[in-house]
């Protein structure tokens, strides 16, 4: 693979025009190189199509009478769960990440470890455990507990908890990366330092991670998924356990392929619109 | 007459750097002091203790009549008595050149939103970018920045204006306009205290000038006599240095 070519004949100077070994030029090699690539492409795909069975997977990915069942609860439940599951708990990590991010940055040491040990915890365990962990354990170690809105304040505090670590480490560098003459411009004013941080700080911090908080949204609508580790009834399920219930039903993978695709419809549009505002925020610098 | 500003045997240590070595002087009510020296000489580290921006390893730092450096005093009351220009303007970027002059007065001083944005036009025409209100600083000149950022300070009403390197990161046709309004400034009676290598301005506009080297004050006199006719060879070295850079004598 490597684009360097060994020496043949006698040295034909710095161009190294005619120094591949049947005289290429570098585009007409690149060309090659590329036309190599794209044939590679188009076998996989023949062979990926020539293998399936086009009738099965018609009959348990597309088949249209099973599809129609999942309407219009696939939107008016699911979609609708998954969006207040997301939500909810990312507003709540977004509000714990930010505490947890400025106790990252306090001069009070206990705050720093306080803040690092969260921020290494809750980033190390799987979210699913954090799931179980709050939807079972933590009713029975504390007894008569009740989470508000049963199931979705769980799931709202799960993801917040989880999102809020991953956060917290966006954010810290959002605030890292303003400018020590802006606090030192607020504080000469007169203001104070929470002031400060309130008016001056956070603002263009939060400006700058837009666009890695807008992905931290997109990892949390696919991982609201997890609330099957604590079961949910029909009336909370959301895109995937609805899914997964429905296809169980009629033995049929339809309905997965249209979980799948309802989620793209909410991701992908997302994803564009993290690219535009860091395409935006390029040209700013 | 009480000193606008006096040090006492200031001492400033970065770790094992020692950069201020006993520091004593002190401002008059109305007096324009530049401070002057070489690079590394401590002056803007001088600056920035007279508002507690560094804090002082020891020695004592009076404002006004206030103890900056006593414990019990409330650091950001007193420093609202004392406006600081920078060197890189540290202009807010999110807010408009209006909402840079206000946030302060309303936030700090609890000035209410009329009153406060009547004292911002009043300081943006001082400064001359009052058509640049809207303006936010990435749309400004450096120059227009460093008046918006000067009007900024005035509109506190301060007692004191510390200016750090003012006109150091501007492009050299700038520079005239920001020392045309601190000159201003120093004609309508404003205590400052200004590190620059601007020796024009020092020798026209200052009734004192220091110089330091070495974290120490080599010389502290009139304007005309430490420019003009300096005692010590660190100081004329210095000058030789700053006013004829093609020379070299070391």
């Amino acid at each position: 693979m490597s684009e360097q070519s060994t020496m043949t004949g006698p040295p034909v100077g710095p161009s190294g025009a005619s120094s591949g070994g049947a005289g290429l030029s570098p585009r007409q090699r690149r060309n090659i190189s590329r036309g190599v690539q794209y044939a590679v492409f188009v076998v996989l795909a023949a062979l990926v199509v020539s293998w399936a069975d086009w009738a099965a997977i018609r009959e348990h990915f597309l088949d249209m009478k099973v599809a129609e069942n999942l309407f219009p609860e696939i939107f008016t439940i699911a979609l609708k769960n998954t969006v207040i599951y997301t939500v909810s708990g990312y507003v709540l990590g977004f509000f714990l990440g930010l505490v947890v991010a400025l106790m990252r940055l306090s001069s009070a040491a206990p705050n720093r470890w306080i803040a690092l040990v969260y921020i290494e915890v809750f980033r190390g365990l799987p979210a699913v455990l954090v799931f179980i962990l709050l939807g079972l354990a933590v009713p029975t170690a504390f007894p008569g507990i009740r989470f508000p809105f049963d199931e979705y304040g769980v799931v709202a505090i799960a993801l917040g908890l989880v999102s809020a670590a991953y956060m917290a480490e966006t954010i810290r560098a959002g605030l890292q990366a303003v400018p020590r003459g802006q606090m030192e411009a607020a504080r000469s004013l007169g203001m104070s330092y929470s002031r400060a941080m309130i008016t001056v700080v956070i603002p263009q911090a939060l400006r700058i991670v837009i666009p890695p908080l807008t992905n931290e949204l997109i990892l949390l609508f696919k991982d609201s998924s997890l609330v099957f580790a604590i079961g949910v009834t029909s009336a909370t399920s959301e895109l995937t356990k609805f899914g997964q219930d429905i296809a169980t039903e009629y033995a049929d993978s339809t309905p997965l392929l249209l979980a799948g695709a309802t989620y793209l419809l909410i991701t992908i549009p997302l994803s564009i619109v993290v690219r535009r505002l860091e395409a935006r925020q390029a040209k700013a610098r | 007459m009480a000193h606008a500003v006096e040090i006492r045997n200031l001492h400033k240590s970065f770790g094992a750097l020692q950069v201020l070595k006993g520091i004593d002087f002190t401002v008059d009510p109305g007096q324009v002091v530049c401070v002057i020296g070489p690079s590394g000489s401590g002056k803007s580290t001088l600056l920035r203790c007279v508002n507690l921006l560094e804090e002082p390893t020891s020695g004592q730092v009076v404002v006004d009549g206030v103890e900056l450096t006593h414990r019990d005093v409330d650091i950001d009351a007193a420093r609202r008595r004392v406006g600081m220009v920078f060197q890189q303007f540290n202009l807010f970027p999110h807010m408009t050149a209006l909402e840079n002059v206000m946030i302060a007065q309303r936030r700090v001083l609890k000035r209410g939103r009329a009153e406060a944005e009547r004292i911002a036009v009043e300081n943006l025409e001082k400064v001359g970018v009052a058509d640049k209100r809207d303006s936010y600083p990435a749309q400004l000149s450096g120059g227009q920045q460093q008046r918006v950022a000067i009007a900024r300070a005035l509109a506190m009403s301060p007692a004191l204006m510390l200016f750090d390197e003012p006109t150091s990161a501007l492009d050299p046709e700038l520079v005239g306009d920001v020392l045309t309004v601190m000159r201003k400034l120093a004609e309508e009676g404003m205590t400052m205290l200004v590190v620059t290598h601007e020796m024009a301005f020092a020798r026209d506009v200052a009734d004192r000038v220091v110089f330091m080297d070495g974290g120490v004050i080599v010389e502290d006199g009139p304007a005309e006599q430490v420019i003009g006719a300096p005692r010590h060879e660190r100081t004329k070295s210095f000058l030789r240095r700053v006013l004829d850079p093609t020379h070299t004598d070391v």
